[in-house]
């Protein structure tokens, strides 16, 4: 069993620049931050090692940051500039019964983060939920489709912050 | 004026309006078509179920939208979900009856206003008969709902448009 500051040192140890951060001084679980482009060749290095074994994604989760400034356009509508979207995953190995947090981040912009639904299984749908509700572009997923909302959805991402529900969808009101 | 209004006694033989025996049969055989959305759908089996007995007022499942005389909206309709309900609806031959089961698809329920992919009440997309209130309603109150409905297919008349 390794505790976060094991399975860091391990990790910035084997990829280097790839590894950001280290946070453990927030209220919440701490975390490691990890690059968007190298977070699969991370977590497939994690699940199988000797020593990590990480071979359960518990949950994999998208946020919209949202800590960027709001900005107006000429209709009033809010937006929010420059920030950034995140996934977080849950990682465990049954075996050694260690578990860990890993987050990565990517510009609201052009939020591509690599996929890593060919290393568990099950982060397929979970990253076509992130796409889905929060937006962001998983590169090499075998199947990124929406999963909840219908596949004609065209206006946007809902759990992200500035986003504005449509009047109409095929003719039907939306609002109350 | 029911259905038993002149009976001779001796003779197997009933007389009645043409009206009142259609209205009298259509109310007591209504199948429903096997559909059900969220929470209020176990309700609705619980209705079905022994314990409530749905068929004791003629509701049976079935499972084809073309050999059913009325659906029971039971539970939150999702903007993907409302257009198949429309097309299972124009599916059901005529006469066909609507139940609107719950607070989700009377108006959106708890979704009416942070709800972004619930349509806020079935009746935006097709006709209720019958609104049933509840969260979700027990199965006594969709008993009610149904004799409602029973109630107001009683009174239908073959010259006058009432649906």
């Amino acid at each position: 069993m390794k505790n976060i500051q094991e399975i860091f040192d391990i990790l910035k140890e084997k990829f280097g620049d790839s590894i950001l951060e280290l946070l453990t001084t927030l209220p919440v679980e701490s975390f490691i931050t990890i690059a968007p482009k190298k977070i699969n060749e991370v977590c497939l290095f994690m699940r199988d090692n000797e020593e990590l074994k990480f071979n359960s994604l518990m949950c994999l989760s998208g946020v919209d940051d949202a800590n960027g400034k709001q900005v107006k356009d000429e209709n009033g509508a809010v937006k929010i500039e420059g920030s950034t979207l995140s996934v977080y995953y849950h990682l465990e190995s049954t075996e050694f019964r260690h578990k860990v947090t890993l987050k990565s981040s990517a510009p609201k912009e052009n939020p591509e983060v690599e996929s890593v639904a060919l290393i568990w299984h099950h982060a397929d749908w979970h990253e076509r939920e992130a796409w889905d509700l929060v937006g962001i572009k998983f590169l090499n997923h075998p199947d990124l489709r929406r999963i909840l909302m219908p596949y004609d959805w065209e206006a946007g991402h809902p759990l992200q912050k500035d986003y504005k529900n449509p009047e109409f969808y095929h003719g039907m009101k939306v609002p109350y | 004026m029911g259905l038993l209004d002149k009976q001779f006694a001796k003779e197997s033989i009933v007389v009645t309006s043409l009206e009142d025996l259609l209205n009298w049969s259509r109310l007591s055989s209504l199948w429903q078509v096997g559909f059900g959305l969220a929470c209020c759908a176990i309700e609705m089996m619980a209705t079905s179920a022994s314990h409530y007995d749905f068929d004791r007022f003629g509701v049976i499942p079935r499972n084809s939208p073309r050999q059913a005389d009325i659906i029971i909206i039971s539970g939150t309709v999702t903007l993907k979900m409302a257009t198949r309900i429309k097309r299972i609806y124009e599916q059901m031959a005529d006469p066909k009856y609507v139940i609107s089961m719950g607070s989700c698809s009377n108006s959106g329920g708890p979704y009416w206003e942070h709800g972004y992919h619930v349509l806020k009440g079935v009746d935006r997309v097709i006709p209720v008969d019958v609104y049933v209130p509840g969260c979700p309603p027990r199965p006594e109150a969709l008993l009610e709902g149904l004799l409602k409905l029973q109630e107001k297919i009683r009174n239908e008349s073959l010259v006058k448009k009432t649906a």
